[in-house]
């Protein structure tokens, strides 16, 4: 006859009974366990496609790369590829390129994805379970229940590390299971790779005190992450093995393992102690502040507003110009950077490992500034891909928390509502393939004493425009027709970045690599592009638009 | 042009297995404060999300001013305000700028100084700071900016969803008020709500609704026409022979010194065979309640209550 809520109660104070004089960081911590088992109840759907999606992909990736590089003679042409800039910064410290095997290639080219995709899960699921509570009101209701202040930080800090152990454990399974790696180095790597995402999870913890908003918790762990990234890059191509920069970026703290080549184990001690420091920073900042308040605090704004905010797109665009802004930022910041290697020196380098061997002369061709300058704007065209899918989705809550009904129960149309929303995400999207692409890309290149065409960017960014045009229509269509399956989106746009990175390495069947709109893009400017294609692409926009706006115009709306 | 702002007829409308609306009327008539009343899950706000087209109704009409509610969803909406039960705002705005914002989607033209005047007046009315970012607003506070919004365009019809869950009684008020202006003004206002005094207070005419259909609807006086009044009298003979009268309920004596007090509820219908009787007993004192709409929902809803708890 127990009710559900007593029986929280019940379990949930600070039941181990512990003496009065501990009771205050007992009490802190009071309901943990029961958080903790709600969390994961709530979450394991996520965190079970996210985990287990990163552990096929470990295997399948190392069971791939040694079906397709099978002599020693393949992996060096391979590792020949990676020691220039573009390899580094996309990779690792280049540990092994002497002897590349398989471990060695897995770590200095996988470690970095894995990190970043592991980051990434941790980074939304603590903010999803921290903020994301709080601001929706709903952890009031909780914590009116005999729980602890940090008892909802530690419970989602715990189910991340839930998930990361069982990738870890997974992951290395297959990697010695199948894989046919040293157990003792796959082991620390993927510890590393586990201990370093759990880092970005401890930093989650922290920006999670400092913003009232989830979104803006987690844009400042991915602003964190980024850094990481870019400063691990550089590190490591100023010196071969990493210089002094790279130890920054915690990132490295796994990649200087130097798993497969001459393990280490005590770079991982690194992430261990920013871990426990991040959360005694996050604990120490969250006992500083009340429930559901921030330490930045937000401003007041107009009491009118500007007249420029009339109509659906003013509005869309008001709500999305920050990320724009920070994505924009972004770009610039990698890809700026990336035109500077095209100089003098680093074009004859470039043109040094073409001439290597046949594998590089495949992947650079004849003219290897082209095939350099298409890599680039492949990565951004990648990056504007994840931004658009992300900001197209956002018009799901706009609907389901009711903004949209109230906007439409004006004088506004479902088709000019729908439009304006995808037209901000097309125009963020040209604006990062041109601005934060093609020119600085260019400008890099213009500095460092290199000729580089800005016509040639500028079309390959317009081609990549076309493609990213076909993945807003279809996330719309889906929006349209299947709201329910909105989140689909992220498979089309997973398609597009796994066909391009290990399309052929994967050996991915044809039929299944049409299906990505970059497909059709090709390899411009190292490959000449087929007008015709671009045709399609525009084609298929126009008529998966039209089929959006059709549905949309249909069906019923969710009014919240 | 004496289209009625709200026709509904047979209104039917499911999600699934579950029915939302079996066969719903509603009319609004021009000048005309309509209550709709109905517990939670009734199918007010599904009603209320037909009559935007934003929701299409499986069979059935849902006209507003004689247009299509679905296929006119847009120059309909010129003539409407709609306030949600629970409103949500864009959380990075402030409250002024979505007021304006919602505002300018309603009226493309119009008089920028007067708008401005009347949007002050309105803030102060109800007591709102505009320069708050949404997010940082409670819920009341959320509600106020879409009342706000909803007085600020001057629409022929208002439609209010529970307008007044959030608001505390002295907003209630300033709720109150401003629907009396607009009706003096000879506007047209939808309210639904399970708030009884509120729609007693304000409405011409109301519409209870169970289990997406109307169970009940006319003017006040014509529901209160079948309904019981509550009558306390105070006798000094002995008042047995009232209890036999057909149409009496509930009847509770108390023996005082002189005098004996009788409270009892009768049919409406039956009220002059009571005072016929009264008249016998040498009357001190008559008080005499008109039924309230409490009585009438309960009637309406008792039934659904008593089955549940015989069910338990």
């Amino acid at each position: 006859m127990s009710a559900p809520t007593l029986d929280v109660a019940r379990r949930a104070p600070a039941g181990r009974t512990a003496p009065p004089q501990t009771s205050a960081s007992a009490a802190a911590l009071a309901g943990t366990g029961y958080l903790l088992r709600f969390m994961l109840r709530r979450n394991w759907v996520r965190l079970t496609v996210w985990t287990g999606a990163l552990v096929l992909f470990c295997g399948y990736y190392v069971v791939a790369i040694s079906a397709v590089y099978v002599t020693a003679a393949d992996r060096q042409n391979r590792a020949a590829a990676m020691t220039n800039a573009g390899g580094t910064l996309l990779a690792g410290p280049g540990y092994g390129l002497e002897n590349y095997t398989i471990g060695a290639m897995f770590t200095n080219e996988m470690a970095l994805w894995l990190i970043a995709l592991l980051a990434t899960m941790n980074i939304l699921q603590i903010a999803r379970n921290t903020r994301a509570e709080e601001a929706s009101g709903r952890s009031e209701l909780v914590r009116a229940l005999p729980v602890g202040r940090h008892a909802a930080s530690v419970a989602a800090f715990l189910v991340v590390v839930i998930a990361d152990v069982a990738f870890v454990v997974f992951g290395s399974a297959l990697l010695i299971g199948p894989g046919q790696l040293a157990p003792a180095d796959t082991f620390t790597l993927m510890t590393g790779v586990g201990l370093t995402a759990l880092v970005f999870a401890g930093i989650t913890t922290v920006t999670s005190q400092l913003t009232v908003h989830s979104r803006a918790a987690s844009g400042l762990a991915f602003a964190v992450l980024a850094a990481a990234v870019l400063i691990r890059g550089i590190g490591d191509i100023q010196e071969r093995h990493g210089s002094w920069l790279s130890w920054f970026s915690p990132i490295a703290w796994t990649q200087q393992t130097r798993a497969y080549v001459d393990v280490r184990l005590w770079p991982l001690a690194v992430s261990l102690v920013a871990i426990v420091v991040a959360l005694a920073a996050g604990a120490a900042l969250a006992s500083r502040r009340d429930h559901g308040g921030a330490l930045l605090q937000g401003r007041i704004g107009r009491a009118d507003a500007a007249p420029s905010l009339a109509g659906p797109f003013a509005l869309v665009f008001r709500q999305q110009r920050g990320t724009l802004l920070w994505w924009l930022v972004g770009c610039v910041a990698m890809f700026g950077p990336a035109g500077l290697f095209l100089g003098a020196d680093s074009g004859s380098a470039i043109k040094d490992i073409a001439g290597q061997n046949s594998l590089t002369a495949e992947i650079f061709g004849s003219d290897p500034i082209a095939a350099f300058l298409a890599i680039m704007m492949l990565h951004n065209a990648l990056a504007v891909a994840v931004f658009t899918t992300a900001a197209v989705l956002r018009v799901k809550p706009e609907e389901d928390e009711g903004r949209l009904g109230l906007s439409l129960s004006r004088a506004l149309s479902r088709t000019s509502s729908l439009l304006a929303h995808l037209a901000v995400a097309g125009i963020g999207a040209l604006v990062l393939l041109l601005l934060g692409g093609a020119l600085p890309l260019w400008v890099g290149t213009l500095l460092s004493g290199s000729d580089t065409s800005l016509l040639v960017l500028l079309t390959s960014g317009g081609a990549f425009a076309l493609g990213i045009g076909v993945l807003i229509a279809f996330t719309a269509v889906l929006y349209a027709w299947l709201p329910k399956a909105t989140p689909l989106a992220w498979v089309l746009c997973g398609l597009v970045i796994v066909e391009r990175f290990f399309g052929s390495v994967l050996d991915m069947p044809t039929v299944i690599k049409a299906l990505s709109p970059f497909y059709w893009v090709g390899n411009y400017p190292k490959d000449p592009i087929d007008p015709v294609n671009l045709i399609g692409l525009g084609a298929a926009t126009a008529v998966l638009l039209a089929l959006a706006v059709t549905g949309f115009r249909r069906r019923d709306i969710n009014a919240g | 042009m004496s289209q009625n702002p709200v026709d509904i007829i047979d209104l039917h409308k499911s999600f699934g297995s579950v029915k939302a609306l079996d066969g719903l009327q509603l009319t609004v008539r021009p000048g005309e404060v309509a209550g709709f009343l109905g517990p939670n899950g009734a199918g007010k706000s599904t009603t209320i999300r037909v009559l935007l087209g934003l929701q299409r109704p499986d069979s059935g009409t849902a006209k507003l001013f004689g247009g299509d509610a679905w296929n006119d969803a847009v120059a309909l909406h010129r003539r409407l305000a709609y306030v949600p039960g629970d409103v949500s705002l864009w959380p990075n705005l402030t409250g002024g700028e979505a007021i304006d914002y919602l505002t300018r989607l309603h009226t493309t033209s119009g008089n920028r100084a007067q708008l401005k005047r009347r949007k002050a007046a309105l803030l102060e009315h109800f007591e709102l700071d505009p320069t708050k970012k949404a997010r940082t607003y409670s819920k009341g506070n959320r509600q106020k900016v879409a009342l706000v919004a909803a007085f600020l365009v001057d629409p022929e019809l208002y439609i209010f969803d529970e307008p007044t869950s959030g608001l505390d009684p002295l907003m209630e008020a300033v709720f109150t008020d401003n629907v009396q202006q607009v009706k003096n003004a000879g506007k047209s206002v939808l309210l639904s709500s399970h708030i009884l005094s509120e729609v007693e207070k304000l409405c011409d005419t109301v519409t209870i609704i169970r289990s997406g259909r109307t169970v009940e609807s006319g003017t006040l006086a014509e529901l209160r026409h079948l309904t019981r009044t509550t009558v306390s009298v105070l006798v000094a003979q002995d008042p047995a022979a009232i209890t036999t009268i057909p149409g009496v309920h509930d009847v509770t004596t108390t023996v005082g010194s002189g005098a004996t007090r009788v409270d009892l509820s009768v049919d409406n219908a039956r009220m002059g065979a009571v005072l016929t009787a009264l008249t016998r007993l040498d009357v001190r004192g008559l008080t005499a309640t008109p039924p309230s709409l409490e009585e009438l929902f309960m009637r309406h809803y008792g039934s659904e209550r008593d089955l549940e708890a015989v069910s338990r």
